[in-house]
């Protein structure tokens, strides 16, 4: 590739060609701010729109300013990155923004996190010398992602993300000038829209224009109220990401720590739900095996692949986009609504208090568990087996309110029976991690032989769709892994035409997995902080004694005493479900 | 927003312009151009069916409605009014002959009244600035119109 020479704040560097002006800076040290551009390496996610000016930069014998994220480099070019005329630019820029923006930074729910805000000081603006009319538009809130687009600044990524990564298409810049927004088809409220809830508008909303619906004022009455005993669990990619709310490096597991806030905060029982993870790998295992051998049998009415069912942006992105397909998943449950029944329906019972008066609590990483856990058939009789689910930021959030110095805690383990759980289980936080629990569990219940080497280590990583073929003694199970809602609309078209040559597939609708999940601390576009949270996740597997699903104690007691067999009769009426067909009248009613 | 019946031989219609447009994301605006042609407007349902047929996001389509002022989501008045805003007609008092329009049909530019018996749009010139300023109700086009001229006009549609 052609090498280009250029001198950036009188620096000479050598980039390759087509490289922009935004990475040619980086190399010599020069870091040019930056507010709508946004990108996650190494995962093809990239917005640059050029559409904010923020990062303009003066190069030599050009009449204007140029845009460092579109401007690519040429020969000997002469770059300056912040002379008086680009301070003074930069600046008006970014008070030209605040001039349509409300200055109601005390309240704002991004309030710390905002990029707007640290670039408001970064650039030292100091007053808002433009005054005029402001955007005026009504908030949306749906079950689990508020939008108040009086904050949005028109940066497009969450666009981006909705329509490039994830191809839901729920949102897009509409009308135009001073009345344009970001807005679902004909400026319908979210709800009506196809919008998954995989809440990755939110993770790169650089303002509180996209934000989540925050749960945290109903856990702390319930947890308030002398009649309740209430009960959390937590996903497996929390404790891979909490620590970084608290200063923590990236990729520190917390788990610990974790337990103990959540004790300190009054929670009766601190249960995991890496529990019902393994009790997911029981159930969807079983369907799995079940399924394939009746195929290998020649059954006809045996369709293949079978799809994992546990993330439920995934089960909303089939719902809208593929109904016709919506028997080829798992019927298993999420994890999360695994966890809700045998709480409310065994654990219970075994402290002989009416469902009713236990609350069940999540701590999520992810913004659609706050719409799973309010569907209708997940109630029983109106009381919902999860009540409510909070993101790994509202626990931060609540950890902060409560006085609790969450770093000078110390480690405590989870309660029993529900908090037990195997290696196979924390790994369904990273993207490949379900697939390779279930193969764990399905491989010696399918062989009948012990599997020796539990790591699949073909099945990890961060490509966007990975396929890998499992050697169950001498049957080979193939295998396909999408992370990211556009990856896994490739894999189901494949499926729809006919040309897919996979068993099993694991789809999870974030990138990266929970791990990146809509509910995480954000990672402003550092892709570093989500490979270390997955790593932290695959070391958390390592150190566990037990890493199958099937070997868990109280996984085995649990059938033992109650359930009785996977995929038995009591099984399939607490831990399976449906799916429906959500693609009709989405925008307009008949 | 109430569901329509679009009329199955236009739907049809539409449905032909997108395969002779051979589906192509990319035509979407020329898509967009011959159903408003087909329909006088572009009603949600219409874009539904566009959305589909090119593969592309509800929501993408209504953000090109919205984005070019040649669009509409309004259908189109029994007798469409347009009146010309172009140089000639313009200084000779075409903005308040507009006005006078607004005034008495009640709606706005783009808009159609709620009996849906006029529409009010505005156009650059039709070739005829000797007649300025101009007014055209349908095909019939109407020549120095001064603002107190406007009733008359409307009262011949109002029959």
């Amino acid at each position: 590739m052609k090498r280009i020479k250029l001198i950036i704040d009188g620096k000479t560097t050598e980039v390759p060609e087509n490289t922009t002006l935004l990475k040619a800076a980086k190399t010599v040290g020069i870091d040019i701010p930056t507010l709508c551009f946004f990108e996650l390496k190494d995962m093809n996610i990239e917005n640059r729109p050029g559409g904010c000016r923020v990062c303009v930069v003066e190069v030599k014998g050009r009449r204007n300013l140029a845009p460092a994220c579109t401007t690519v480099v040429a020969e000997g070019m002469e770059v300056y990155t912040h002379n008086i005329r680009v301070l003074n630019a930069r600046r008006t820029v970014l008070e030209l923004i605040l001039s349509d923006h409300p200055a109601e930074c005390l309240t704002c729910a991004k309030s710390g996190s905002c990029e707007l805000q640290s670039m408001a000081q970064q650039l030292g603006v100091r007053e808002l010398p433009y005054q005029g009319e402001q955007s005026k538009y009504r908030k949306d809130t749906s079950p689990a992602i508020i939008r108040d687009v009086d904050k949005c600044i028109m940066c497009r990524r969450c666009e981006m993300m909705c329509n490039d990564v994830q191809t839901v298409g729920a949102l897009s810049a509409v009308n135009r000038g001073f009345m344009a927004v970001v807005a679902p088809a004909f400026e319908m409220n979210l709800e009506k829209s196809p919008c998954t809830y995989c809440g990755q508008c939110v993770s790169v909303c650089p303002t509180g224009a996209l934000t989540e619906v925050d749960h945290s004022r109903n856990v702390i009455n319930a947890l308030a109220d002398p009649v309740k005993t209430v009960v959390v669990q937590t996903a497996p990619a929390v404790r891979a990401a909490l620590g970084e709310e608290f200063g923590l490096m990236p990729g520190t597991l917390v788990t610990g720590k974790m337990v103990a806030a959540l004790r300190r905060l009054g929670f009766d029982y601190v249960f995991d739900t890496d529990f019902a993870a393994d009790l997911t790998i029981m159930e969807e295992g079983t369907e799995l095996l079940d399924r394939l051998t009746r195929y290998l049998k020649g059954d006809k009415d045996v369709k293949l692949p079978i799809l994992t069912s546990c993330c439920p942006g995934w089960v909303n992105f089939f719902e809208h986009h593929f109904p016709e397909m919506r028997d080829i998943p798992s019927t298993a449950k999420s994890p999360q609504q695994m966890f809700g029944p045998i709480a409310k329906e065994y654990f219970a019972k075994k402290l002989g208090i009416d469902r009713k008066n236990m609350i069940v609590v999540s701590i999520m990483p992810c913004l659609a568990k706050k719409y799973e856990c309010q569907r209708d058939e997940f109630k029983v009789n109106g009381d919902p087996d999860v009540n409510y689910s909070l993101s790994t930021r509202e626990l931060a959030h609540l950890i902060r309110q409560s006085n609790i110095d969450f770093n000078a805690l110390p480690d405590e383990d989870f309660d029993q029976p529900l908090g037990e759980s195997t290696g196979a289980a924390v790994i369904f936080g990273a993207t490949g991690g379900v697939i390779e629990a279930a193969c764990r569990t399905a491989y010696e219940l399918y062989t009948g032989k012990k599997l020796e080497k539990v790591d699949f280590t073909e099945l990890r990583g961060l490509e966007n769709v990975r396929k890998a073929t499992i050697d169950f003694d001498g049957l080979p199970i193939n295998i396909g892994i999408a992370h990211g809602l556009g990856n896994a609309r490739k894999l189901l078209e494949d499926i729809r035409d006919g040309k897919s040559q996979f068993h099993a597939i694991e789809i999870m609708a974030c990138p990266g997995g929970c791990i990146g999940g809509g509910g995480q601390p954000f990672h402003h576009g550092d892709s570093e902080i989500i490979k270390k949270r997955s790593s932290a996740i695959y070391r958390e597997d390592a150190g566990k004694l037990i890493r199958k699903s099937h070997e868990n104690p109280f996984i085995q007691e649990l059938y033992r005493e109650f359930l009785g067999k996977p995929c038995g009769e009591k099984s399939h009426h607490l831990l399976h479900t449906h799916y429906f067909d959500k693609s009709a009248g989405v925008f307009v009613e008949e | 927003m109430a569901k329509i019946k679009l009329a199955e031989t236009k739907l049809q219609e539409l449905k032909d312009v997108c395969k002779s447009f051979n589906y192509e994301k990319g035509e979407l605006i020329n898509v967009l151009h011959k159903a408003q042609g087909i329909f006088g407007y572009l009603p949600a349902e219409v874009q539904e069916v566009i959305a589909k047929e090119l593969n592309v996001s509800v929501a993408h389509v209504y953000g090109v409605v919205t984005f070019y002022s040649f669009f509409t989501m309004q259908p189109k008045g029994q007798n469409p009014v347009s009146i010309c805003l172009g140089t000639a007609c313009y200084v000779r008092g075409a903005e308040k002959v507009l006005e006078e329009f607004k005034r008495q049909l009640n709606i706005q530019v783009g808009e159609t009244t709620p009996d849906g018996r006029f529409s009010l749009s505005c156009l650059r010139c039709v070739g005829a600035c000797g007649l300025a300023p101009v007014v055209l109700v349908g095909e019939k086009v109407y020549g120095r119109v001064a603002p107190d001229g406007v009733a008359d006009i409307i009262a011949e549609y109002r029959i």
